[in-house]
């Protein structure tokens, strides 16, 4: 018997291709615009996610039939205030370099939309563990983005993986430097990862026609 | 049998055919096609397609082209030998030397934007299954004239694949296009590879590898290719020994084709004349910018500028003097006009025009890292003029509006029936 049931599985592996929380949902754009500069960072910032989602979930889910519907969004609110606080402690206390980076944006978990997406459309009206799937399932797809954007940011920009340089070394002039190749700025800005973000976009969707919505 | 009907008949042959698009671009490009319209279809005959529009913008630019080469090489000789005492045009600027380095630094460039754009094009046509469009034509000119002499090759076909794909393909084409695609090409070299599009050693060839050789310990003198808004931007305008006809005419580093209003001036003319670009954006981009330099250079009139303040420069230069030095009269002439990004309402072109001038000259001032503004501007205003164009329409039917409430409907307001026919038309 396998461990997840087939419905259970398509909470995992929908939100990771046809249902992506980035490419078609089109939620939390603004971290994956902020923090893809670097694969560490959008690695962390996806596992906090995940474990943010994932756990808010399940709280969400088992508390379901005792929130009162008017006030949902207040104890939504500070059921992710909670997580992404323990969050940032953690980061605080064994990454500190990398908590500097991610800046302002681990506090903005909180504003991330597919977290309350998630908890209004899924936790709010299944069970925990099945909530749980959702959780992770989604923070996945949402860390798949991240990473495939860092991916390419980082290695066209900054000429490194992990801060590690796989390209050689840009001002000695070794590896591929050597040819006159050179670093693309372009691509540590901002801007640069709506660009790839939507190339990604359209990828997916030339792919699958059926994901074009109609205008 | 002649080439032409050879060339209809193998038309026929690759009709439906993954590859007929390719075909077909070449084959309209020598020959015009040999349907013609069904009788009491169109009115309108016009040898005015598209592709002879951009063939008669390429022929405004060929001259700046070839001007561009041989200052190519006068930059280089000048910056080397020292600028000649008594200038004589034939001896010192129409040299074969001056032309030799023309053919080795800037036809690499043009032949690589239109090599790659035109692969990128006909990779779409073919995957879309359209007509290569002619877009490329123009752009392909445009981009090697607006980049710096040593922009490396590679640069400029990654800069051309990415303007032509994200700039214009994925808005679906020629025509669609919100921004400029060449200035799209320029925008993502600039933030891409800052150090090779600004500074003081990629305008002239030659200054970037004296430099290195200095830095290898080469007992050499260092060339200084800097511009005159360079210059400017460091408050060192005394330093600068370029005459008010060395700006006019062109003999100042820069860009490759940006330097010789002179010749730009003509090519503007001539796009006037055959009624290809709009002359409202010309007049008022020209417009927009001498008042923005008009109002800095009274702001130094007045003394609220000190003279040790790092916009002393820029303020202070004639604001006349703005259109003839840096890429504004390239600019306004061969950018602003594309008639794909621009305002199409004719009061809406007076707007845009205005704005790219005015913004021009106060991004140059007001931003000293990088002493020109011109494609941002350009750029900014493309995204702007769509809701330029909006408020002129709406402006326009407000007023038809207004004719038609004070309008005298008959019958006359005698009749009574005035009132009601009016009340009713509104």
């Amino acid at each position: 018997m396998a461990l997840l049931s087939k419905k259970d599985t398509n909470l995992i592996t929908d939100p990771l291709a046809d249902n992506n929380p980035i490419t078609i949902q089109v939620l939390g754009i603004c971290s994956a615009l902020a923090i893809t500069a670097e694969l560490k960072a959008s690695l962390v910032m996806a596992i906090s996610v995940m474990f943010v989602l994932g756990a808010g979930n399940v709280v969400i889910s088992l508390m379901r039939n005792i929130i009162p519907s008017k006030i949902r969004i207040i104890v939504q609110l500070i059921v992710v205030a909670t997580l992404v606080i323990i969050v940032d402690q953690v980061l605080k206390a064994f990454a500190y370099e990398l908590s500097k980076t991610l800046a302002v944006f681990v506090g903005l978990i909180i504003t991330n939309c597919i977290i309350m997406g998630r908890f209004e459309a899924f936790a709010l009206a299944n069970g925990p563990w099945r909530s749980f799937l959702d959780g992770i399932g989604n923070s996945l797809g949402y860390g798949v983005i991240l990473i495939i954007v860092g991916f390419f940011r980082e290695l066209l920009g900054s000429g490194t993986l992990f801060g590690i340089p796989v390209l050689g070394d840009p001002i000695e002039k070794t590896g591929l430097y050597a040819t006159g190749y050179e670093n693309n700025g372009f691509m540590i800005i901002p801007p640069a990862a709506l660009i790839v973000v939507g190339i990604i976009i359209w990828v997916q969707r030339s792919r699958n026609p059926a994901l074009v919505e109609e205008n | 049998m002649s080439l032409k009907s050879k060339l209809h008949e193998l038309k026929l042959k690759y009709q439906g055919k993954k590859m007929a698009p390719a075909f077909n671009a070449f084959h309209t490009f020598l020959f015009s096609p040999d349907e013609t319209t069904h009788a009491g279809g169109t009115h309108v005959k016009s040898a005015d397609d598209l592709k002879r529009t951009m063939n008669t913008v390429i022929m405004a630019l060929i001259p700046v082209l070839i001007f561009s080469m041989f200052n190519a090489g006068y930059q280089h000789y000048s910056a080397i030998n020292g600028f000649p005492a008594d200038f004589s045009l034939m001896n010192d600027f129409l040299t074969w030397n001056n032309f030799w380095i023309g053919i080795i630094k800037v036809l690499p460039l043009v032949v690589v934007s239109y090599a790659v754009g035109l692969i990128v094009e006909f990779i779409f046509a073919v995957i879309k299954g359209h007509e290569v469009e002619e877009g490329y034509l123009v752009t392909g000119m445009l981009v090697p004239l607006i980049v710096p002499i040593d922009t490396p090759l590679w640069m400029l076909a990654v800069a051309v694949v990415f303007g032509v794909v994200i700039g214009k393909e994925v808005f679906g084409g020629t025509g669609m296009n919100i921004l400029n695609p060449a200035l799209t090409i320029r925008a993502f070299l600039f933030f891409a590879y800052p150090t090779w599009m600004s500074g003081d050693k990629v305008w002239v060839y030659g200054a970037r590898e004296r430099s290195e050789e200095i830095l290898a310990g080469a007992n050499v003198d260092a060339i200084s290719g800097e511009t005159i808004l360079g210059y400017l931007a460091q408050n060192k305008g005394a330093e600068m020994t370029y005459s008010v006809s060395d700006m006019f005419f062109g003999f100042i580093p820069g860009s490759v084709g940006e330097t010789s209003a002179f010749l730009i001036l003509l090519g503007g003319l001539f796009l006037i004349f055959t009624k290809i670009a709009s002359w409202r954006i010309m007049v008022s981009a020209v417009i927009g910018s001498l008042v923005m330099g008009l109002i800095f250079n009274q702001v130094v009139e007045f003394g609220w500028v000190a003279e040790s303040s790092k916009f002393y420069g820029l303020m202070s230069f004639d604001f006349w003097k703005h259109l003839i030095v840096g890429g504004l009269a390239f600019g306004i002439v061969y950018m602003a006009t594309d008639p794909v990004t621009g305002s199409q309402t004719n009061k809406g072109k007076w707007y845009y025009g205005f704005f790219i001038g005015f913004i021009s000259v106060m991004i140059r001032v007001f931003n000293p890292a990088y002493p020109e503004g011109v494609f941002l501007a350009i750029l900014l205003m493309n995204v702007f003029a769509p809701t330029i164009d909006h408020y002129v329409v709406r402006g326009n039917i407000k007023k038809r509006m207004n004719r038609l409430k004070n309008a005298t409907i008959y019958p006359k307001d005698s009749d009574g029936k005035a009132e009601e026919l009016k009340a009713e038309t509104v």
